[in-house]
């Protein structure tokens, strides 16, 4: 009997794992390395000295990287967010409608052209908002799973996006709309959204009651958390931020069409695995997601670097996701035993 | 018995049925102030049962729960514990990713200043108070940063109890709180109720362990097959005589036991 107290108190004593965001960084430093490499003794030139592809990599995942900032927070609750890459579809459509100039006869709504910036973005943040309180209201109080719910929100947006002009691409933007996504700026906003967020998840109560519910969903139900209320408003965050990746992506290209943001959404939850949030939920960060976006940014650029074909990319970034989340799965066996 | 003072909790005809299953039938049931109680019983005799009740985990059948001279019905263990009820359940209600400090002040959180859910929080004073409780209840935590989840299943269950009993206002349960701990946390949880005891908080106490039992409390309540078939006062009985009322071979103690 002493023995096992002993070695109770020897567990209990044990040291405070290292965080996983090191790790996850020493990752993105390895692969970039092993890209590098090859750089030299393949193509003749250095991958990572080299600022154009850098800014154009960390341009192309910070769009993604906004809608991964709020699909973290909904993994981290034991969810997942399945509509995001149809939300921004949605958004990208109907904020643009209200974002185009009055010289250009065929705007959707001919009457309401050459509108100040605030209009199309209240009207696109509007949407993303709405649709996420739909997902986080029927997860919470209709109990089903969070798969299903999004998912039929994910046909849902997509049907909403091409039905809203026929299919028709929606374009020719304001200037002031248009420069939501000139130059570096998406980088900014997603910067300044990861921070807010970061900040948000590690000193507030919302913070604190998102880790909660995803680790003991019971346990923060008796302690009095309101569990359906929090995850009502966790989902509504997740779909504010897609609008706004939505906005951003119509901003840049400046045209909307039904199909933009296919498949974003999975490469956000990669994002997030891949940064060390666990699908099990209770666990994860926005630094993580951070760097989770610049290993995926990396690898996919760096791919191109070699001069990989588009297709295998694809086939690749389904063995990252599938990798991610088979390390999770290895993480929380290897936990569970040494507890 | 003057030593206590006036009924705290009381149930009246409390019944809980289960579909055809008949978990708790008819359960008179009382606490007064300043009073431990165990509940002992075998396995089904509707021991949980009761104090799921009282917590407001499940409502009853049938039957009344009275509570500080007021009769009550908890919708949820929330408003259980907004009447002064502290549960430490048996499967604990802890978050395994959240360090020790964020546990002990889960759902209650102190905060800087009310910005709803965005309110920032006053981690510093939690870590600080959570140090106050611990030592309060004699437990020692080398590193209350770490995750719970990496903690034995001892110290998380002090941290569970220690969380009730610094909160608590009226009443405690506990739900078998030493059935999976080992020699020495077994006595760090037994040290902590006598501090409840000293301190004049009533304490309902479920537990399979009679020595324990007589150890710590005042009256022993025996449930057999969701019925109460005695309670008797601890000091004044032994071991023999629990047995055979847990078994069934002694009855009908209820009218003539010592305490009623």
């Amino acid at each position: 009997m002493a023995n096992t107290t002993e070695a109770e108190a020897m567990a209990g004593a044990k040291k405070r794992k290292r965080p996983h965001e090191v790790n996850v960084f020493f990752a993105l430093v390895g692969i970039a390395l092993v890209f590098e490499l090859f750089g030299w003794f393949v193509q003749g030139q250095s991958f990572i000295l080299n600022t154009q592809r850098l800014s154009i990599m960390i341009l192309q995942v910070s769009v993604v990287g906004i809608i991964a900032v709020g699909v973290t927070q909904v993994i981290i609750t034991g969810g997942i967010d399945l509509s995001s890459g149809s939300i921004v579809g949605a958004t990208a459509m109907i904020a643009m409608s209200f974002a185009q100039i009055g010289t250009y006869p065929r705007a959707v709504y001919p009457e309401l052209t050459d509108l100040p910036v605030i209009v199309p973005l209240a009207v696109g943040l509007g949407v993303g908002l709405i649709a996420g309180l739909i997902n986080g209201t029927l997860i919470a109080y209709t109990k089903i799973p969070p798969f299903i719910a999004t998912l039929g929100m994910m046909v849902t947006a997509r049907g909403l996006a091409k039905w809203y002009t026929k299919g028709q691409p929606v374009s020719f933007p304001t200037d002031s709309f248009a420069a939501i996504g000139v130059g570096m700026r998406p980088v900014l906003i997603f910067l300044a959204v990861a921070l807010l967020f970061q900040l948000i998840l590690r000193y507030t109560k919302y913070g604190k009651h998102t880790y909660a519910i995803g680790s003991n969903e019971e346990a923060a139900r008796v302690s009095g958390i309101n569990v359906e209320r929090h995850l009502i408003l966790v989902y509504t965050i997740a779909g504010i931020l897609a609008a706004l990746a939505g906005m951003v992506v119509a901003a840049r290209g400046l045209t909307a069409q039904a199909g933009m943001g296919v498949m974003y959404e999975l490469d956000a939850i990669a994002m997030a695995v891949i940064g060390g949030t666990s699908l099990s939920g209770g666990r994860g960060s926005i630094v993580g997601t951070t760097l989770g976006m610049l290993v995926f940014g990396v690898i996919i650029s760096g791919f191109t670097f070699l001069r990989l074909d588009a297709y295998y990319q694809e086939m690749i970034k389904g063995v990252i996701i599938v990798a991610a989340v088979v390390a999770d799965v290895y993480r929380q066996r290897k936990r569970r035993m040494e507890a | 018995m003057s030593e206590f003072g006036d009924v705290i909790l009381r149930t009246e005809g409390l019944t809980k049925h289960y579909g055809g299953v008949h978990a708790l039938e008819n359960a008179d049931f009382q606490l007064r102030t300043g009073e431990h109680v165990a509940i002992v019983g075998d396995n089904g005799a509707g021991k949980s049962t009761l104090v799921r009740m009282v917590s407001g985990v499940e409502q009853p059948t049938s039957g009344k729960i009275f509570f500080d001279n007021a009769e009550v019905s908890f919708a949820n263990p929330i408003e259980a514990k907004e009447a002064g009820i502290e549960t430490v359940f048996q499967d604990l209600a802890l978050a395994d990713d959240l360090d020790v400090p964020s546990n002990i002040y889960l759902g209650r959180e102190l905060r800087y200043f009310n910005l709803g859910p965005f309110s920032i929080l006053n981690e510093k004073r939690m870590f600080k108070k959570s140090i106050e409780v611990l030592e309060k209840t004699g437990i020692k935590i080398p590193d209350l940063k770490n995750a719970i989840g990496n903690m034995s299943g001892g110290q998380r269950q002090c941290v569970a109890i220690s969380r009730s009993a610094s909160f608590v206002s009226k009443l405690i349960i506990m739900d078998e709180p030493t059935a999976a701990l080992g020699v020495q946390e077994t006595t760090q949880v037994e040290n902590i109720i006598r501090g409840l005891k000293r301190n004049g908080v009533p304490l309902i106490l479920i537990s399979h362990n009679l020595r324990q039992v007589f150890n710590l409390v005042d009256t022993i309540w025996v449930f057999r097959r969701g019925k109460v078939v005695g309670a008797v006062d601890a000091a004044k009985s032994d071991g023999n005589e629990i047995v055979s009322l847990i078994t069934g071979v002694k009855s009908n103690v209820h009218e003539n036991a010592s305490y009623i």
